[in-house]
């Protein structure tokens, strides 16, 4: 699987590690209930089909991507640096 | 039917022409008392305990594929119960007294086979480690022995105990782990509820979960709406998409788990062995195939095959361990789909709707529990109270923080 990482270009996944859910981005504010924390660390759409994950490029530019995929085909789709978010979306 | 020896030679001697279909194929009733999503080992033993501990026999098993057709069709087999928290110890030691009646039970060549499960160890906390686990075994009934290097030879003498990179300091011995024949497992249960009136009902997908006033009424199947009052949801692998159906997030990512088998060898390995430092555990079955597997592939999926760094991995590990193996030929590898929970233990409980069940979240420890996880949740259905050696397989415990992380790795679904 080759993932191609905006600043490094098509990298091996051996390159990258796996963090998981995008969900990690959304972290509760102070005053969040516990409910929101749960929510945050435990609970997952986690759909068969297109998902949006976090991925570290461990052993490249060391960017925090958000990698847009099919969990079914493993194609991949978007891959974006978590830095700019907000800028693309 | 009854099944034994002289009923083969019998059949043996008259053209085999007596034999019958191990189950019916019904067709689904509009109304049942219970209805089972999931017709894999999980879902099929707790039918079969349903009907012989609670004499719940108006049920249904609801596969959309074939009986078996999941990952209790594909797995490494490995029974065993040398689990360390209390939670889960008594729980796994609950599961490995049912194996060892499992065959009497269910009138059913499973292969149970205690052949003895040996984790190695490389380092002097590792040796730590697993002596308080062997001690947690203990004290919970079960066995473990420990052996130093020299009691490993003894047993495993095809190891290559030079390696430098992690030489082994000895192994806990668990004689009572093994393996079985992992069909036999969902057919000897299927057997059992249908012969107890359970209907098991195939090519049957459930496509909703009908709900009103927050109480669960039936099923939407691709073979029409089925009533019932209490449904369990048992469908590893497919756990997330069948709780949405009734509105429930669950605390779960799927991840691949690939495993392989070899060609068929003369018996060479007696034992389950594991390497805990590489990641890597292996056994042969009775056919003579060597079945090894390793480490999740990490990354969320459901594509039932893996990628390569996994298979290298897993080829380098057990090279390492047992040099020998490597003229043997991989015949096939295979993937499939874990539900990953955040603390790495499984759930066995009520949802936030009235009537409807679920038990998930298996990890990659499901095989070994089909008969105790069917026991509680058939428990659960039954009498809406959690079993005591489940209780602590909580949907809540996410929320209220008493997590059963045996790896102590974190709340991150895929690293258990």
């Amino acid at each position: 699987m080759l993932i191609k990482c905006p600043l490094c270009g098509p990298r091996d996944r051996r390159e990258f590690y796996y963090y998981g859910s995008d969900d990690y981005l959304n972290r509760p504010g102070e005053a969040a209930p516990p409910s929101a924390w749960d929510d945050y660390l435990h609970n997952r759409d986690n759909p068969a089909g297109m998902t949006r994950d976090l991925w570290y490029h461990e052993m490249g530019c060391t960017s925090w991507l958000v990698v847009t995929r099919d969990t079914v085909t493993h194609d991949i789709h978007a891959v974006e640096p978590v830095a700019e978010r907000g800028t693309t979306a | 039917m009854r099944y034994s020896g002289l009923k083969v030679i019998t059949e043996g001697l008259f053209g085999n022409k007596g034999w019958k279909p191990a189950w019916r194929d019904p067709a689904p009733k509009a109304e049942y008392d219970a209805i089972i999503i999931g017709g894999g080992g999980h879902g099929l033993s707790t039918a079969f305990y349903l009907a012989k501990n609670h004499g719940m026999t108006n049920i249904a098993v609801l596969e959309k594929s074939h009986l078996g057709s999941g990952s209790i069709g594909r797995n490494t087999t490995i029974v065993r119960a040398n689990y360390f928290l209390p939670g889960n110890s008594e729980f796994y030691s609950h599961s490995l007294k049912l194996w060892e009646g499992m065959e009497a039970e269910l009138n059913y060549n499973v292969m149970h086979s205690q052949r003895g499960l040996i984790n190695l160890f490389h380092s002097d906390g590792q040796r730590d480690a697993f002596v308080r686990r062997g001690n947690s075994m203990i004290n919970q009934g079960d066995d473990a022995i420990l052996l130093d290097r020299e009691g490993v030879r003894e047993q495993l003498p095809y190891l290559d105990f030079e390696q430098t990179r992690f030489p082994i300091y000895g192994g806990l011995y668990h004689p009572r782990g093994g393996s079985a024949r992992h069909d036999a497992v969902a057919w000897g249960y299927a057997r059992g509820a249908d012969s107890r009136g359970v209907d098991l009902i195939q090519n049957c997908e459930v496509t909703g979960i009908d709900i009103e006033n927050g109480r669960v009424t039936g099923v939407q199947t691709t073979r029409g709406a089925i009533r019932a009052k209490k449904v369990g949801i048992i469908v590893a692998g497919r756990s997330s998409q069948v709780a949405a159906m009734a509105g429930l997030r669950l605390p779960i990512e799927s991840h691949i788990l690939q495993a392989f088998v070899s060609e068929g060898l003369k018996p060479v390995i007696n034992h389950v062995v594991s390497f805990g430092m590489g990641h890597f555990y292996i056994s042969q079955s009775d056919k003579g195939g060597l079945v090894f597997g390793g480490d999740l592939d990490f990354y969320a999926s459901y594509a039932a095959r893996g990628n390569l760094p996994m298979v290298e991995h897993v080829m380098e590990a057990g090279m390492t361990l047992m040099p020998m193996i490597g003229r043997a030929k991989v015949l096939r590898s295979w993937g499939g789909i874990m539900d990953m929970t955040p603390d790495g233990s499984p759930i066995i409980d009520k949802t936030s709707v009235d009537g409807l069940f679920i038990d998930c979240g298996w990890n990659y420890g499901g095989f070994k529990a089909v008969p105790a996880s069917g026991w509680c949740m058939a428990h659960l259905m039954a009498t809406g109270q959690t079993h005591e050696v489940a209780a602590k397989y909580r949907l809540d415990r996410f929320a209220n923080g008493h997590l059963l992380d045996e790896e102590g790795s974190g709340s991150q679904h895929n690293l258990h």
